[in-house]
């Protein structure tokens, strides 16, 4: 039973990792139709960069909060560089740009930082739960998590900002029509999408170590956890997180063995698609990647 | 009476496709205007013109300013008010952040209430479904939350395109009433495209008439209506 206590509660954990970076992909999608491949790299990326201001002697708190703004100004700034010049473009040209990305990130992190993997400092390694099922840190995760969807929700329901982004997401069109800075909405949305990649990217990377290819795997569990909960759902990304991390563990622990885990990821992607292309939570279809 | 709104010579291009050639038209401060025409004439390209929703050449002025090379954004918070075709509904947000959303962009905050005030006098069906998602309202229920939207920007010009489309004849009558009382008694100016060419020439000043992008025929409302061609045409009598 403890066991089966602790496998659920550290798929909690995790799951609200895929979580975090399944609504970050949903932030994009919900504007774009488009799934930006390169999430994961960034958030990577992000990581490094935290790493390096902890290196250099910032403390915890002060190296979070420096990496969440610069990456959620990195963020902007890919939107209005790379991807805005491309709104009118065909499909194909942002799909390539979304794999450059994807390559361009990869090979910075390890041309920068090498191949070896880092070891990430958690803020709660000090501290016990008081019980074998949950670790300080999953448990610190889990808080993060839970905090970051808060304010989330807070600030897309109840401000004027919030609502123009939900607005020029919809109908971009109509939201031009009530005076909405449509392009700057989506740039803003990218920096959000960016800014929560790099809270997931620091969450995790004490626990599977800091190397370049750290979110790759985890890139393919937040794509099920999205799908899952509705790719157009940003609540449902979350418990979609939440029910691919749980199951991954419960799977992993009694069915098939952690070597074969990677698996349900595809496994489940392919039944959603199959069976419930509309997740759990969400409207549209996924009609191509 | 000076004009709140001028186009000269303005083309408009949809890719390859020209839907425009050469308009000529003007809206008067405080007056009503109707533009008429068949389908696929190029009403509702006229519209887009005005708000950068298309691209376009030639010029256009409101209030005296230039508008032709600004953005859509830029262009309603000037005050210009479009209600599109098909209604641009946000179908995801509820009916009182549809209007929250046309009021944002407001610096006169103090206002806002009271202009909320008027359309719920006008649209008091809007203010018993505030909290519905604005995509599971009826048509004509979303047709009135199209001109409430644009009502919550205070605008001194509203550009309507066919306000009246898919909406029961007692409905329409309702709006087109509304439609006379901003005129009249907020002082709007008012650009029309109306399916329903007689009322819209009775509320009406001035007419214009379009064919295959171009002005054919334009004056007084009341001119174009004894019109025999017009009459024939768009009147069916
Ligand atoms: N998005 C578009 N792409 C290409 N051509 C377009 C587009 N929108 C309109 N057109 C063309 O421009 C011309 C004018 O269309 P417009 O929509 O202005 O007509 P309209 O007078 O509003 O007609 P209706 O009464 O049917 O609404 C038409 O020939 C139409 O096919
Ligand atoms: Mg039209």
């Amino acid at each position: 039973m403890d066991l089966f206590v602790s496998q659920v509660l550290s798929g909690v954990a995790s799951g609200a990792i895929y979580g975090c970076v399944g609504l970050a992909m949903v932030m994009i999608f919900t504007s774009t139709e488009k799934i930006n491949f390169a999430q994961g790299e960034m958030a990577t990326f992000s990581t490094y960069v935290a790493w390096t201001l902890m290196t250099v002697g910032l403390p915890y708190w002060a190296a979070f909060a420096a990496t969440v703004a610069i990456s959620f100004a990195a963020g902007v700034l890919i939107q209005r560089t790379l991807l805005a010049p491309l709104r009118d473009a065909p499909e194909m040209s942002q799909v390539i740009v979304f794999f450059g990305l994807f390559l361009v990130f990869n090979s910075a992190s390890g041309a920068i930082w090498g191949y070896l993997p880092f070891d990430f400092p958690s803020p709660v390694k000090a501290f016990s739960t008081g019980t074998t099922l949950i670790g300080a840190h999953q448990l610190f995760i889990i808080l993060v998590a839970v905090l970051m969807l808060t304010l989330l929700f807070l600030f897309f329901r109840y401000t004027s900002l919030g609502l123009c982004m939900r607005a020029a997401a919809q109908n971009p069109v109509s939201a031009s029509l009530m005076g909405v800075r449509v392009g700057w909405m989506l740039a803003l949305g990218w920096g959000l999408s960016a800014a929560v990649g790099a809270v997931a990217g620091i969450m995790v990377a004490p626990v599977v170590f800091l190397e370049p290819q750290m979110m790759v795997g985890v890139l393919l569990y937040a794509f099920a956890a999205a799908l899952v909960g509705g790719i157009d759902s940003p609540p449902g990304a979350f418990v979609g997180g939440i029910i691919v991390g749980v199951l991954e563990n419960l799977v992993g622990t009694y069915l098939v063995g952690t070597d074969l885990k990677l698996t349900v990821a595809l496994v489940l992607i392919i039944a959603v698609l199959i069976f419930k292309p509309t997740g759990l939570f969400g409207s549209r279809r996924v009609a191509r990647v | 009476m000076a004009a709140i709104l001028e186009l000269k010579d303005v083309d408009a291009h949809y890719g390859g496709t020209q839907a425009l050639f050469g308009v000529n038209c003007a809206v008067e401060a405080g007056a009503v205007t109707t533009l008429l025409g068949a389908n696929g004439a190029g009403k509702t390209s006229t519209l887009r013109a005005i708000c950068g929703m298309v691209r376009r050449t030639g010029e256009i002025r409101f209030d005296g300013h230039r508008i032709d090379g600004k953005s859509t954004e830029d262009i309603v918070r000037m005050g210009i008010a479009h209600v599109p075709e098909g209604r641009g509904t946000f179908t995801n947000l509820t009916v009182q952040e549809n209007l929250d959303l046309a009021a944002h962009a407001r610096r006169d905050r103090a206002l806002v209430g009271e202009d909320a005030q008027r359309v719920f006098g006008y649209f008091p069906r809007l203010k018993e479904r505030l909290r519905q998602q604005a995509g599971t309202l009826s048509g004509g229920e979303q047709q009135m939350l199209a001109i409430a939207r644009s009502l919550m920007m205070r605008p001194r010009l509203m550009l309507l395109d066919e306000p009246s489309f898919g909406l029961a004849p007692l409905v329409v009558l309702e709006i087109f009433q509304i439609m006379q009382r901003i005129n009249r008694e907020d002082g709007v100016s008012i650009f029309l495209i109306e399916q329903n060419a007689a009322m819209a020439l009775d509320l009406a000043h001035d007419a214009y008439l379009v064919e295959t992008g171009r002005i054919v025929m334009s004056g007084k409302a009341a001119d174009l209506r004894d019109d025999d061609a017009i009459r024939r045409t768009y009147l069916g009598h």
